[in-house]
């Protein structure tokens, strides 16, 4: 495969950025046309690709060949996982955009909004694809900052306060992700990711290297919103554009947070147990504390953003139990498989709670309130709605044959053959009080007494087409258990993950 | 060694004043002294006493030990960074002030829960 084609997963972003508010000035639609039509052609980019199967690409920024076997070029790196995270960015990013063309009729500054939204896919596409660490954090700080702006798009009271939180505490993430490079680069006087991968094998554990594992867990922690660092996703989150919102929750908070984290972890450190056992633990806590903090919510997007944080710690449970199993060496099979799970359950999770969030945002253009307490009885406007938002509640609450219950199964599955009884007991309990949580969200918004003289209207025919799209997607992604569909997505993801020494020997191709 | 200790004492000066100043300017301020400390001390790792600067011409092998550019290239990359995302929160903290009359974060507590 040409190799150029995968910069343009940052160029054709990041260009479009530049060109909307000149073309804005002209034409009105420019913005809505342009964002929606570059994010498919990316889509069907990214499954061209997919279809091919090409392993691992390396692209050198300017052709700069390494020199005596140190790589001195920019490298873009696509592999399966890499290759795996872009399709759900770009996806996602899509439906968002298409949902937004209706969506964002009544906000004013409407092509400052295609702006940011272009240079934060831009930004996570570069993320995914970085191969050294100086541009992960370029391309980090690209997508964060535009989505502070982008969480302060309302301008009102509760979303500026939200921004700044969220900027304070994305702003100590950065630095101590700053901090871990610099570390690093002290270390072993190289940034790239597969030069410092083979140093790194070659010098072996040491406290040193621990310490640095543990700043950047808590770096791109605060980016993930896991447990102890949660504190600004839910008003974040709840803020933005529903959009937007869908765009955070389903994609930000994997693409710069638990992405990045795995990838370092997996493939640039030697594999080591206390901090895999750090890791899992976190995931944990963050699986059940946040699902408890969820089922009193009564502000329909806080709610939902609150069960974002407690997805994403299936999502680290799952990894973080592969990678125990791998740091205790030999043959595992479970390795591989909870592994597996949790990459299952992060693209699941993209697409459910991308679904609930432009559920949300439908019922608040329709009903005009995000508390759950005034609404009720929209199930008789709404259809469409209910509909969709019904089964992205039944996927994320794990109820067959929806996606999320055989991802979560997969979980539960490989924490019982990896001996992990408690979070295998525990997923199962976050499993049930979020069903629980969902049928409340049902109850209130759909079937409850209806409000008198409620505005409720079914939503315009864009927002409708974006959300059913994605309530198809969420039966379809069920497919993935069957292993000649795994082959092409899953597996090589995986693979890339699970033989985790080998991506340095690829990528520098020794 | 001193000095890198500056640097992390500088850094723990920064943390403090985000932890503990009410002032939504003095946070901006606090998180600025942290950004500061760390360019100096990236800066610092990336200096070599009696280095050249690594411009190779030709053929000519430099005498002596050359300097990474990597360092000083990152250290400008992230200034320019640091530089946006305080743009950024000033700008956000100066729409605040306009909602709310204060920059007391006590005073600004729409969200909770």
């Amino acid at each position: 495969m040409e190799s150029w084609l995968i910069i343009l997963f940052v160029i054709i972003p990041l260009f479009t950025a530049f060109l909307i508010p000149l073309g804005g000035k002209l034409l009105p639609w420019f913005g809505r046309t342009a964002v929606s039509g570059i994010m498919l052609f990316l889509v069907a980019l990214a499954v061209h690709i997919i279809l091919r199967m090409p392993g691992t690409v390396v692209y050198m920024a300017g052709g700069w060949e390494p020199v005596e076997g140190i790589p001195v070029a920019i490298y873009l790196v696509l592999d399966g996982l890499s290759l795996f995270l872009l399709l759900i960015i770009n996806l996602l990013g899509f439906l968002s955009a298409f949902y937004a063309i209706s969506y964002m009729r009544r906000y004013t500054g409407e092509k400052y909004f295609y702006t940011l939204m272009c240079l934060m896919i831009a930004g996570m596409n570069g993320v995914v694809l970085a191969g050294d660490l100086f541009n992960l954090y370029v391309f980090l700080e690209i997508s964060v900052i535009s989505s502070y702006a982008l969480v302060a798009f309302g301008v009102e009271k509760t979303e500026l306060e939200a921004s700044y939180k969220y900027q304070v505490l994305g702003g100590l993430a950065s630095l101590l992700v700053l901090f871990g490079i610099i570390m690093i680069y002290w270390q072993t006087k190289t940034l790239n990711i597969a030069d410092i991968s083979m140093i790194m094998q070659g010098s072996g554990q040491d406290p040193f290297n621990i310490f640095i594992q543990l700043i950047l867990i808590a770096g791109f922690g605060i980016k993930a919103a896991l447990i102890p660092f949660h504190a600004w996703l839910p008003d974040a989150h709840s803020s933005a554009p529903s959009p937007i919102s869908a765009m955070l929750s389903g994609v930000l908070i994997k693409a710069v947070g638990v992405y990045v984290i795995i990838r370092l972890l997996f493939n640039m450190f030697p594999p080591d147990n206390s901090v895999a056992v750090v890791f899992t633990t976190i995931g944990a806590l963050s699986m059940i504390i946040g699902v408890i903090l969820a089922i009193g919510q009564w502000d329909l997007k806080r709610l939902l953003a609150y069960h974002s944080i407690s997805q994403m710690g299936y999502v680290v449970t799952g990894i973080g139990m592969g990678m125990i199993l791998l740091a205790r060496g030999g043959e595992n099979p479970a390795a591989a498989l909870a592994i597996g799970g949790g990459l299952f359950h992060m693209i699941n999770h993209a697409v459910f709670k991308g679904l609930l969030f432009l559920n949300a945002g439908a019922i608040e253009y329709a009903a005009g309130t995000r508390d759950m307490t005034k609404m009720g009885g929209l199930a008789r406007y709404m259809p469409v709605t209910l509909s969709s938002s019904f089964s992205a509640s039944m996927a994320i609450s794990g109820i067959p044959p929806f996606n999320g219950f055989f991802s979560k199964l997969i979980i539960i599955i490989a924490a019982v053959q990896g001996g992990f009884y408690l979070l295998a007991v525990l997923a199962v309990i976050a499993g049930i009080i979020t069903l629980a949580s969902f049928m409340k969200f049902q109850r209130y918004a759909f079937y409850n007494k209806p409000e008198p003289d409620s505005p409720a209207r079914e939503v315009p025919v864009v927002m409708r087409a974006s959300m059913i799209s994605l309530a198809v997607l969420c039966l379809l992604l069920s497919l993935l258990v069957f292993p000649g569909i795994r082959q092409v997505l899953l597996d090589p993801a995986v693979n890339v993950l699970v033989e985790s020494t080998e991506y340095a020997r690829l990528v520098l191709n020794l | 060694m001193t000095l890198f200790i500056m640097c992390f004492l500088l850094f723990l000066t920064g943390i403090y004043g985000v932890l503990t100043r009410r002032n939504l300017i003095k946070v901006v301020i606090s998180l600025t002294i942290m950004e500061f400390s760390l360019f100096l001390m990236l800066a610092m790792i990336g200096y070599i006493s009696g280095g050249e600067a690594p411009i190779l011409a030709g053929t000519i092998i430099p005498a002596a030990p050359v300097v990474d550019p990597l360092p000083q290239a990152m250290v400008l990359t992230a200034i320019v960074i640091a530089l946006a995302t305080n743009a950024m929160l000033l700008t956000i903290a100066i729409r605040l002030y306009k909602k709310y009359g204060t920059f007391d974060i006590r005073e600004i507590n729409e969200l909770k829960g």
